[in-house]
């Protein structure tokens, strides 16, 4: 039951909105089913490589590619995992954690789901296109040089107690 | 269009190849993912639901609008914030970036929405929180918000 709180919180969103100021409430619903078809064409096919990794992939191997002696390989691999054009952020939660459980590095999974978020690679064409090619290629970089310390910041804080949840 | 060329080409060939290998490891795996899609799902909807809110209260001209007016640090703090409440798909990201741009925003302005846009997520949080817990979330989150300040005021002064 306590799942569905949100889902009614947003519903009532949308109903208060609707009578506020129901041309907005309109726009919000178009957009919302907008990518939901989007979401319902993407979810299922991420959700099965996931499983499919997870039933093919043993954790040493895991660990081996992502964990904390994985070096600047692991690192690379993480970035380009995340670079792949493979749907929104929030699309790689479930995923970052299965890697994680895995035995993958905290560095290594913030550096995935930084790039997954901030340097996919159809994301970079739009980009260029509208901020031109400087831009782009100047935070693409720095973004990165900040997520490898933003990763070894958060490595260190969770040295001592591998917990997450 | 491109994201799910590429998502629906890699499972066709995983498919194919634990097909081959093992028909009780593939329906494994296909256990697995409705675990996945069942636990996600609502999270998911939700997710969805707050953006289409946010879009469709808070609309790019809308947006445009606001970071138009406000030059300076206070247009890059602002932007900052902007960028850290809402969840805004890069389809509609960077041609509003593009446009704020043409307006005579700033380089740090711009910078500092895009990152906090990709790397700082409200809307996001309670999924993040779920798969990732309270501590990894929170201090991802804000160190984000650092990253996205920082990384503008260096873009500022280089591009």
């Amino acid at each position: 039951m306590k799942k569905f709180i949100p889902l009614i919180v947003v519903g009532v969103l949308f109903i208060i909105l609707a009578i506020w100021w129901p041309p907005k409430a309109l726009a919000s619903a178009e957009v919302t089913l907008d990518y939901l078809k989007e979401m319902i064409l993407i979810m299922p096919p991420v959700f099965l490589l996931m499983g499919l990794l997870e039933v093919w992939i043993p954790k040493e191997k895991i660990q081996n590619w992502l964990g904390n002696s994985s070096g600047l390989k692991g690192g690379l691999l993480s970035v380009l995992l995340g670079t792949l054009p493979t749907g929104p952020v929030y699309v790689a939660f479930p995923l970052a954690a299965y890697l994680l459980e895995q035995g993958a590095s905290v560095r290594n999974i913030i550096l995935f789901l930084g790039s997954w978020a901030a340097l996919k690679i159809p994301q970079m064409m739009l980009e260029i296109k509208f901020l031109g090619l400087k831009f782009a290629v100047v935070r693409f970089f720095l973004t990165l040089f900040f997520l490898l310390i933003v990763g070894q910041i958060m490595n260190l804080a969770f040295k001592k107690k591998r917990e997450f949840l | 269009m491109l994201t799910t060329i590429v998502i629906y080409s890699l499972l066709a060939v995983a498919l194919i190849v634990s097909l081959m290998k093992s028909r009780e490891k593939t329906l494994m795996a296909v256990k697995v993912a409705l675990r996945v899609l069942k636990n996600s799902a609502i999270s998911l909807i939700v997710i969805l639901a707050l953006v289409g809110l946010t879009l469709g209260v808070l609309s790019p001209q809308t947006i445009s609008k606001i970071l138009g007016k406000e030059a300076g640090i206070w247009g890059t703090l602002l932007a900052t914030l902007i960028g850290a409440v809402t969840l805004i798909p890069s389809l509609i990201a960077f041609p509003l970036a593009g446009s704020l741009y043409r307006s005579g925003s700033t380089v740090a302005t711009i910078a500092a929405f895009i990152t906090s846009l990709t790397l700082v997520g409200l809307v996001t949080a309670p999924m993040e929180i779920k798969y990732l817990g309270k501590r990894f979330t929170l201090l991802r989150n804000l160190l984000s918000l650092f990253v996205a300040l920082l990384l503008a005021l260096i873009m500022g002064v280089i591009v």
